[in-house]
Parts: structure tokens; C-alpha cells; sequence
């Protein structure tokens, strides 16, 4: 099952990354490589195998419900793109 | 002695009998760096004012008494730990510029233990690749071969120690990255369980995989430096809560009665026969010092590298949706909108490799292909465990190579991610079952190292540091440097 270049396009978008119209065609080829490579997978019997997401099976702690962070805006906003009055600056959304 | 080829270890006894001074090797090093990088190109930057605050307070803690080993010790982290007003780039130009806000656990624990920080290291851009060659501050060289590729992803650190510009560095590992490029620049290294070592502060590739974890020049060293990294911390929610070994007083305990199971898989097809020899003779040292061999097999690791590549991928392409463009890292110039300010600053500031990750990884999570990648994935997951915990039952530890071959040339691999891919096929299962791998140094082929792996049950780093110890006490490998530095 070989991907197209429209959908080489439609997951861009869905990953929100833009491509250049000059990449599109070798992109095509290598992530067809990749999920020739990928689809070896599917002649594994897995019937009946639960899938396995923590190497340890460790499941999440719990902790108080206390506040232990404290307010550092300035500090991470002094490492954005742009920001205004406390707030990050983007392109106007509503119109 | 001269202080640019001593070990951590070496250093700790010459600041504590005063032979120099912590400023003075600081100095001393920066020095060496400023003049020998330019050909390997290990460090992204330099952190020359912090590596003297912190050697001068190393001196002032030794003056007054105190003895920790890594006080006054010089060394570096991959560019991808967080480090407080320094540039933590990840290799890629959508952090070019980004300072971090905080210090990663890591950084912290090292920093608190004595340790002074010269540098960031080059990487893979965001830990992506197996060459060292998808750094967006460019290529890293291999001190034994300047035509040749040092491995990645912790290519900078593993450069960097070979050509004793440091005597140790930190790395990461999600599918080998500390292991294989330790294996081919002639070091020691490790990748612990997965929870050992705390990840808060490490930018993130693949969560359920990464791990951090030292590269030096012998396995004491890698002990010493474990010992301070590893931990419970509660600032990660995946470390584990579960006392430390003191894996220096397991470095000398005797191999007599070891059992060694060597995978007939990591000895099939797609090995350098080359390699394949420095392996067994490994295993003949280890023998003579008291260890008994027996095959085994782990029959699902052919399926490792498919599975790893859905795993990883789509990780990463969750984890990678941070850098938007908004908050921090590259914006690109004059969106039109908001749907523009995301695609182009996401696509001008990633590169190749992170970009056909961050694909793969979206396909495999989209409607319609999530049960067959990445469960069908996850389900291969659990056999690749599986096959290490029925092998763990009959053999203390599983021994191979690291890699199957040795360092290949600049641009080699370059355009073909596949061919790439499969070079890391002794390594990954490591981390998809989360149990410790460590690569040590077993001798050359035409002058390049070759790397042995040695794998060990959950939480047994200690059972790691202590083998690849005696090896290092009846051979010279790791003793080796490379011309010219």
C-alpha cells in the first residue's frame, strides 16, 4: 500500500508542517521506504498479545492536591516569539 | 601524568592530593577544546564562565574539606538537557536561540555533586539519527577517522570523550544513542532502565524509550557518574521509585559463576565477520575470568526495528507538537495566519529527518491506522520483552555486538533513512523491553573500534558496570586514542 502525494499532503496538514512544493515528491518516496520497512510488522501473529506501553507497566503516582509551582510568566515569556501585556502575541484568530 | 588524558577517576585522586586545581584543569581544557574542536565539531557551545564559577566553588568545597568524587570533575551534556540561561538548541534550528528556563534534574544532580560544565554537545537534531549528521549546527566527526561518522544520536558527547576534550559527557538513549556511537569512537557507555534516571528537563523524542546516561572512557567512570545522576525524582512521572545500587562497590566483585547467553540472533546475517571475531574473543577473556556461555535465543528481535519505528515516530509526533511557533523556539516571518504561523515556522525550523518522523508518526496514529501500526507495535513490543524475561531466567546477562558494523563514512547513509534504520538493530530492543545495555570497548577493524554490548535484567546496571570493570582490568581497549589527540 504505497502512499500518494495527496496523502503525503493531508498528513502534513494534520501535523501542521508545510512543505515545500520542491520536497513533496521525494518525501513521497522516502516515507513509502519507511512504511515498506513498517510492514514487515504485519506478519508477526500477535493474536491474543496485550500491547505493552511502559517497559515496566508502571502506572502513573498520584499526588497531594496542592499547588507547588509557583507564577514564573516572566521567565518563560521572556523566551517567547512575541508577547504583549503578559500575553503571547499570535494572528488574529476571530475576525 | 598529563590532565587531558586522565580519567574522572584519575582527576578525583589529583585534585584531592592537589597536583592542580580545578580552575587550572578547567582552564587547561578550555584551552584544548578551543584549539582541537574545530576539526570534530562536538560542541554546540562553550560555557566558559559557568565552567569557572563552578571549578573555582569545586576548589573552594575541597579546600574546606570536602571529598566527593566529582568535585572539580569537567564535563559536558548533550544539547538536549535543559540547562538555566544556555543555549538548549537539540540540534535544530527551532531552538536556535532558545535559552532554557531551568535546569534539567540531570544537570542538577551533577551540578549539586561538584561536576563543572564546559559545553552542550552536538547531536542528532532532536536525537533523530544514528550518524550525527542531522544536526542543524552541522556534522560531527569521528576523532579516528575525521572522513568518518562518530554514530548519534550522542554524537557530540561520544567525539568529544574519544578525543579527550572531556573526560566524560552526558547522553540520551532511545534506541542506542549513547550505546552505538560509544561503540564507535572506542568508549564506554550506558543506557540505564528505563525510570532510572529521571527525564524531567531532557527535550523530549520518544517518552515510553528515552533514557539518560553517561559516556566516559572506562566503566568506573560511567559508575561514578551514574551514581549521581540516577534517582527517584518526583518532577518526572515515569521515574521509578526504587533505592540506588552503589555501583562502585559492585565494580570489583569477581565474575566467577557469571552466565553469559549470547543470542544466536546478534551473530546471523548483516554482521561484519569482523566484528563478529573481537566479540568472541570478548567472550573468551570473560571467560578465563570465570564466566560460563551458553546460546540463547531471542526470537523477536528481527521485529524490533519495524516495531521501533512506529513507536518512536509516533511519540515523537505527539511530543513534537510543543513547538508551534507560539511559546517558544523559531517563528517563521509574517504569518498571514494562525494555521501559517504553525505550518511554516514548523517547516522552516525542522529538519529532514524530524519532519519524515513527525509523518510517520502522525500516519500511524491517524483514524483507520492506529490499530494496525501502533498497537500491532505495541503488542511486538511485549514479545521483545517477553523474549528477555524467559531468556533472563537461564543467564545473568546477554552479550553481542553493539553495532554491525563500524563507523561508516560522512554522507555514506545520508539520503537513505532505511539503510540507517537497520544499523541500529542490536540496540533498540533495549529500549523497547526497558532494560540497561552498555556498549564497552573489544579491540578494531582497520583501525576503527568495535563496541561489545552487554545486556542485563531490570535494574542490574550495577551487574553492567561490574563486568565491562574486569574486562577493563585484563585488557587495554578502552586505553586506546585516537591519532592526533
Amino acid at each position: 500500500m504505497a502512499l500518494e502525494r495527496t496523502e503525503v499532503e493531508k498528513i502534513a496538514h494534520l501535523a501542521r508542517l508545510g512543505l515545500n512544493e520542491a520536497e513533496i515528491p521525494q518525501t513521497t518516496v522516502t516515507l513509502n521506504n519507511i512504511l515498506g520497512l513498517i510492514d514487515a510488522m504485519q506478519a508477526v501473529d500477535t493474536s491474543g498479545i496485550e500491547p505493552l506501553a511502559h517497559p515496566l507497566e508502571a502506572t502513573q503516582r498520584l499526588r497531594a492536591d496542592q499547588v507547588t509551582e509557583t507564577n514564573q510568566r516572566d521567565a518563560y515569556q521572556a523566551i517567547a516569539p512575541a508577547v504583549e501585556n503578559g500575553l503571547y502575541l499570535v494572528p488574529k484568530v476571530i475576525e | 601524568m598529563d590532565m587531558q588524558q586522565m580519567t574522572l577517576a584519575e582527576i578525583g585522586h589529583a585534585l584531592a592530593s592537589k597536583q592542580f586545581s580545578a580552575v587550572e584543569l578547567t582552564q587547561n581544557l578550555l584551552k584544548r577544546i578551543k584549539t582541537l574542536d574545530p576539526q570534530l565539531n562536538s560542541f554546540i557551545s562553550l560555557t566558559d564562565d559557568l565552567a569557572l564559577e563552578q571549578a573555582r566553588a569545586a576548589d573552594v568545597r575541597r579546600a574546606s574539606g570536602e571529598t566527593g568524587a566529582l568535585l572539580g570533575a569537567p564535563i559536558g551534556h548533550k544539547d538536549l538537557f535543559c540547562t538555566k540561561g544556555i543555549l538548549t538548541s537539540c540540534g535544530s534550528k527551532i531552538l536556535d536561540g532558545f535559552k532554557a528556563p531551568y535546569d534539567a534534574t540531570v544537570v542538577e544532580k551533577l551540578a549539586a555533586a561538584g561536576t563543572v560544565t564546559l559545553g552542550k554537545l552536538n547531536m542528532d537534531e532532536f536525537a533523530m539519527g544514528s550518524a550525527n549528521e542531522s544536526s542543524h549546527y552541522g556534522p560531527v566527526k569521528n576523532p579516528w577517522d575525521l572522513t568518518r561518522v562518530p554514530g548519534g544520536s550522542s554524537g557530540g558527547s561520544a567525539a568529544a570523550v574519544a578525543a579527550r576534550l572531556l573526560p566524560a559527557a552526558t547522553g540520551t538513549d532511545t534506541g542506542g544513542s549513547i550505546r552505538q556511537p560509544a561503540a564507535l569512537t572506542n568508549l564506554t557507555g550506558i543506557k540505564p532502565t528505563y525510570g532510572r534516571v529521571s527525564r524531567w528537563g531532557m527535550v523530549a523524542y520518544a517518552s515510553s524509550l528515552d533514557q539518560a546516561g553517561p559516556l566516559a572512557r572506562t566503566a568506573e567512570d560511567c559508575a561514578l557518574l551514574l551514581q549521581a545522576m540516577a534517582g527517584f525524582d518526583s518532577k518526572d512521572s515515569t521515574c521509578i521509585d526504587q533505592p540506588l545500587d552503589d555501583y562502585l562497590a559492585a565494580l570489583d566483585k569477581p565474575l566467577n559463576g557469571l552466565r553469559i547467553g549470547l543470542p544466536r540472533e546478534y551473530f546471523g546475517a548483516g554482521l561484519d565477520a569482523r566484528i563478529g571475531e573481537k566479540v568472541l574473543a570478548a567472550v573468551e577473556e570473560l571467560k578465563k575470568l570465570g564466566a560460563t556461555v551458553r546460546d540463547i535465543s531471542l526470537p523477536n528481535m528481527q521485529h524490533a526495528i519495524p516495531a521501533y519505528y512506529v513507536i518512536a515516530p509516533a511519540e515523537a509526533s505527539s511530543n513534537l507538537s510543543r513547538f508551534d511557533g507560539v511559546r517558544f523556539g523559531y517563528r517563521c516571518e509574517n504569518p498571514v495566519n494562525l494555521e501559517d504561523l504553525y505550518k511554516r515556522s514548523r517547516g522552516e525550523g525542522f529538519g529532514a529527518e524530524v519532519k519524515r518522523r513527525i509523518m510517520v508518526g502522525t500516519y500511524a496514529l491517524s483514524a483507520g491506522y492506529y490499530d494496525a501500526y501502533y498497537i500491532k507495535a505495541q503488542q511486538i513490543r511485549r514479545l521483545i520483552k517477553n523474549d528477555f524475561v524467559s531468556a533472563f531466567k537461564d543467564v545473568d546477562l546477554i552479550l553481542g555486538p553493539t553495532t554491525p558494523n563500524p563507523a561508516w563514512k560522512l554522507g555514506e547513509k545520508n539520503n537513505d533513512p532505511v539503510a540507517q534504520y537497520l544499523e541500529d538493530i542490536y540496540t533498540i530492543t533495549a529500549n523497547l523491553a526497558g532494560i540497561p545495555g552498555l556498549s564497552m570497548p573489544a579491540g578494531f577493524v582497520e583501525g576503527l573500534p568495535v563496541g561489545v554490548q552487554l545486556l542485563a535484567p531490570y535494574f542490574q546496571e550495577s551487574r553492567l558496570l561490574n563486568v565491562a570493570h574486569q574486562y577493563q582490568q585484563v585488557t587495554d581497549w578502552h586505553q586506546h586514542a585516537p591519532a592526533g589527540f
